[in-house]
Parts: structure tokens; sequence; C-alpha cells
């Protein structure tokens, strides 16, 4: 199963947030996945197969390994979905 | 057995929000894999937020220390992380049982009168809910009788602040789709109010071009590392080598001793919030598919940073002037004779970059810097303001935080302290809440007539 995992400043609150709209989408699409939140500085060693969040945030995450997708508007339902769409 | 199940069982915090996650577990027919982890976790959770705060209370008594040493006044970092994980040893099972029953009241609420939020930011509820219990159980309330009070008092204040920032927030997003839940909305407020009388026609701080190079200081764990071994560095030098060494670093240098004692504060609140993470991991998510099940059109009320992406230059300069106007007033609480509130790079930069975004809003670029400072001095008196009312916990060397925490616990605080009969204090915090309700009932009514009228 692929790891998705989602990233904010302090990992309570948007990423968590998110994280459950990950959740309604992929049960949408009809896929699986297991998706958790956290914050900037645990997503540096956690391994995923995607990476979420914020274009700030995630910027510094990216080290040509990890799989990272910039989202504009955080709470946008429609992006995320079209990440997701785009990613798995 | 009745003292077992009551006492030990439901009187031990960890044990009684694993219970909360459980029941919501089933309620929500996880499989049985998924129950079993979910409940471990949220105790787990409960388990690591104490050991957090073991680790930062030594750090924090020995910056107690030597302020006191360098400066002859207290010196106090508010962190709500901190202060909701030292309350937990006295007040957990309170807090845990506010919160539940709080989240309770919010659904209820939603379910059946026009405020449609749904408070989503599970920490804030967890820290408002410490708060109330501090508060109540300090003032001499107990029992069955505090617990429903303070949920009435948790679950409304968690669809009035979503409902008093609206009008704002629609402004922000230019949508009615969310609300922000975040308890530092009094200072959003005024900094969108300051922003509306001074800004007029203001350019939007979108026009400007703003360096991106400060983005490193979202990241919570390197931007309180940075602040605590700076202000550590500080307040030793002017406490002395002398007295650091012989006193409380047993002969290692105290610059170096310094340096170590700030990460230690910042590696306590690293386990924190991993702890608190781990918590409401499964209880925010149940708390969320029940609402949605039973409250149609519900409207979610999402954490600050929710509108950072409508404004993101503002971010940068709201939490530059808060911080400004917070080592500002720094100079001015001793002179009134109040604890000096160290300024934090976390609060000012999350609830001060949420403040420029509302300025932005009303008043532009001048709106966005002074709306924000409004902000800062706000998170600068309020937490001072707030310490007596803590009773104990307000000798710890932290505080709450945000503005809401400070003017909630401030009217609720003095409350109880003036009116002697508990009954009485009961009344009048409901006649409250009534009153707000009606408040914002009749400005919501005007608010829709006007969008038909405009339309």
């Amino acid at each position: 199963m692929k790891k998705i995992l989602v990233v904010c400043g302090n990992g309570l609150g948007s990423s968590m947030i998110v994280e459950m709209n990950v959740n309604a989408a992929l049960k949408d699409m009809g896929k699986e996945a297991e998706v958790s939140h956290t914050d900037l500085t645990t997503a540096k060693t956690e391994q995923a197969d995607l990476y979420l969040g914020s274009e700030d945030i995630v910027e510094s995450l990216e080290d040509g390994k990890k799989k990272v997708v910039k989202l504009k508007n955080l709470m946008d339902k429609n992006e995320l979905r079209e990440a997701l769409e785009n990613n798995l | 057995m009745i003292d077992l199940i009551m006492n030990d069982i439901l009187g031990t915090p960890a044990i009684l929000v694993g219970l909360f996650a459980l029941i919501g577990l089933l309620v929500q027919r996880k499989n049985s894999g998924d129950v079993v982890s979910g409940t471990l976790k949220t105790i787990l959770g409960f388990v690591i937020l104490g050991a957090g705060a073991g680790v930062l209370v030594q750090s924090l008594d020995k910056f107690s220390g030597m302020f006191n040493e360098a400066f002859s006044v207290g010196g106090v970092i508010p962190n709500n992380e901190a202060i909701v994980a030292l309350a937990q040893e006295s007040f957990g099972t309170e807090t845990a049982m506010i919160m539940l029953f709080g989240m309770i009241v919010n659904i209820l609420l939603a379910r059946f009168t026009p405020f449609k939020y749904i408070f989503l930011t599970g920490h804030h509820t967890m820290f408002m809910a410490c708060m109330i219990a501090v508060i109540l159980k300090t003032g001499g309330l107990s029992g069955v009788s505090m617990v429903i009070i303070g949920s009435i008092i948790l679950g409304s204040l968690m669809v009035l602040f979503p409902a008093m920032l609206q009008p704002y927030t629609r402004k922000v997003t230019g949508s009615d789709d969310f609300a922000i839940g975040h308890f530092g909305s009094i200072g959003y407020f005024v900094s969108a109010a300051v922003g509306k009388m001074v800004g007029k026609g203001s350019k939007s701080t979108e026009e400007i071009k703003v360096p991106k190079s400060l983005g490193f200081l979202r990241d919570t764990s390197v931007s309180v590392s940075l602040t605590m071994v700076i202000l550590f560095f500080i307040v030793a030098g002017f406490a002395g080598s002398s007295y650091i060494e012989s006193e409380l670093s047993g002969g290692q240098n105290f610059l170096v001793f310094a340096f170590m004692q700030g990460l230690t504060f910042a590696a306590g609140v690293y386990i924190i919030l991993a702890g608190v993470r781990m918590l409401l991991g499964e209880i925010v998510p149940a708390f969320k598919g029940i609402a949605d099940k039973v409250v149609p059109n519900a409207k979610p009320a999402l954490d600050c940073p929710a509108v950072f992406p409508f404004a993101s230059n503002a971010v940068i300069i709201g939490f530059l002037s808060s911080f400004v106007a917070g080592l500002i007033c720094m100079a001015f609480l001793p002179l009134l004779g109040l604890k000096v509130i160290v300024p934090g790079l976390v609060p000012h930069f999350f609830t001060g970059a949420a403040a420029g975004v509302f300025g932005n809003a009303t008043g532009g670029r001048k709106g966005a810097i002074i709306g924000s400072m409004a902000n800062g001095v706000m998170i600068s008196f309020l937490p001072a303001l707030l310490l007596p009312v803590l009773g104990s916990l307000g000798f710890e060397g932290t505080t709450f935080g945000d503005t809401d925490f400070g003017v909630v616990g401030i009217v609720l605080g003095n409350l109880i302290r003036l009116i002697q009969s508990n009954i009485l204090v009961v009344l009048v915090i409901l006649g409250i809440l009534a009153l707000l309700f009606w408040i914002g009932w009749k400005s919501k009514a005007n608010d829709n007539k006007n969008n038909t009228e405009a339309a």
C-alpha cells in the first residue's frame, strides 16, 4: 500500500484537516493508501511515497529523491484531488 | 469495584481519553485492528505528553532562575503546549471531560442553532478545555457541575469565535466555504477592525516583493530552538557566569549550559507536540465524522494557517510586525508591575501572520502592519494579566499565549473571584453566553439582509 504524508509547520492543525480531506478524496476515487500527518522536522526523516503540503513548507523537503507535491491552496479540495490523481 | 472504576480507571486521564477514542472508533464501525491501534495510540500520546512536560520543566526552571537573577523580575514564556502538558498532572481528568462534552455541546449547537460551525482545531479545543478546567477548579467548582458548565462554555466558544470572525474570513477567502477555528480570533478580529480604520486606500501587501527566506521559521522545532537559544544567551549574559556556574550548571561553562538548556526546551516542546498529535489522531476525525452525519450544512472551522495562502506576503509582514510589538511591550510590562512576557517566535508567527492576513483584507499594507502590531500588543499583555487567575499553575514560568485564552481566562477568573456564590457565577456565565449568542444571531440576521439587498 502507498503511503501519503501530509506536512505542516506544527503537524497538528492544518495537516490533520488535509489528511481527512485526502481520505475522503481517496474514498471517492476508489483508491486505498495509508495516510498520516506530521511536522516538517519529522517529515524530513520519515519515509513516504508522496509528501503533500503548502508550497512554502514542503519546498524544503525536496532532495531529488522524495516525491513532493506543493499545493497552492491547502484547503482547495479540487487541487488536492488533482494532485492525488496525477501522483498515485 | 466502584472505587476502582471511578478513581483508578476514569481518574487516570490517559485511560479516559483512550476510552473516548475507543467509543469514537466503535461508533465509526472501524475494523478491530484500527480500534486496537487507535485506542492504544491515543493513550500513548497522553503518556508522551507527560514525558515532554518533564523535559521542558527542567529547562523552564533554569530559565526562571537566570531571569530573576538577571533582571530581578519574573520572566514568563507563553507556550500553550507547555502549560497544558504541565497542567495534566493535576487537571487531566477535568480537561479530558470538558474537552469531550465541549465537543458534544459544539455539535448540538451546530445542529439546533444557526451557528453551523464545527471547530476542528483539536489541539486548541484541548488547550481551552484545560484552561477552563484550571480556572473553574482554582475558583472552587468541582465534580459534575464543573464539567457541565465547563463544557457549555467550551462548546459555546467553539461556535462563537468562528462566527464573530466570519464576516472578515469571507473577505479574506472570497467564499463562505470554511471558517477559522483558532483561539487567536480576538487578535484577528481587532487586526481586521484596525485595518478598516487606518487602511483607507492602502495597497494590498500582495503587490510588494517580500523575500521568502523567512519561510524556515514555519518549521516549529527550528524556530523554537532558535528563539530559546538566543533568549538563553541573552539572559545568561545578564545573569553572569559566576552565578550560573556556581548555582545552576555545576561548573559547566555558562554559554555552553545556556545553549543546551535552550535546546532542551525545544526538545520538550517537540515531544509534547508529538504526544498531542498522537492523542488527537483518532479523536478529531471521529468528531468530524459524527458532526458530518448529525449536522446538515456544517461549516468546518479550521486552524489559522488555512488563510495563509490567500495573502502570503501579509504572513511575513504580519509576523514581523507582531514580533516587534512584542519586543517593545517587554520593556513596558515591568513598569506596570506585571511579569515580563518573553515574546516567542511561535505564537507571534502563527497569530501574527493570521492577523496580518486579516488586516490586509480590510486595510492593505497599513492594515496588515498596524493590525498585527495590535495583535502583538495583545499577546504580550493578556498572558501577563492571565497569570494571577491560574492559581498555582501561574507560577510555573509559562502561560497560555493566544488572545482568546487571555480574554476568556481573565473574564472567567475574575468573575469567580468577585462573586462569592458559585450558583451566581454559573448564572452570570450563562447570561454572558446568552448575550453573545443574541448579538451573534442579530448581526447575522443583519448580514443576511444586507446580502439580499445587495443582490
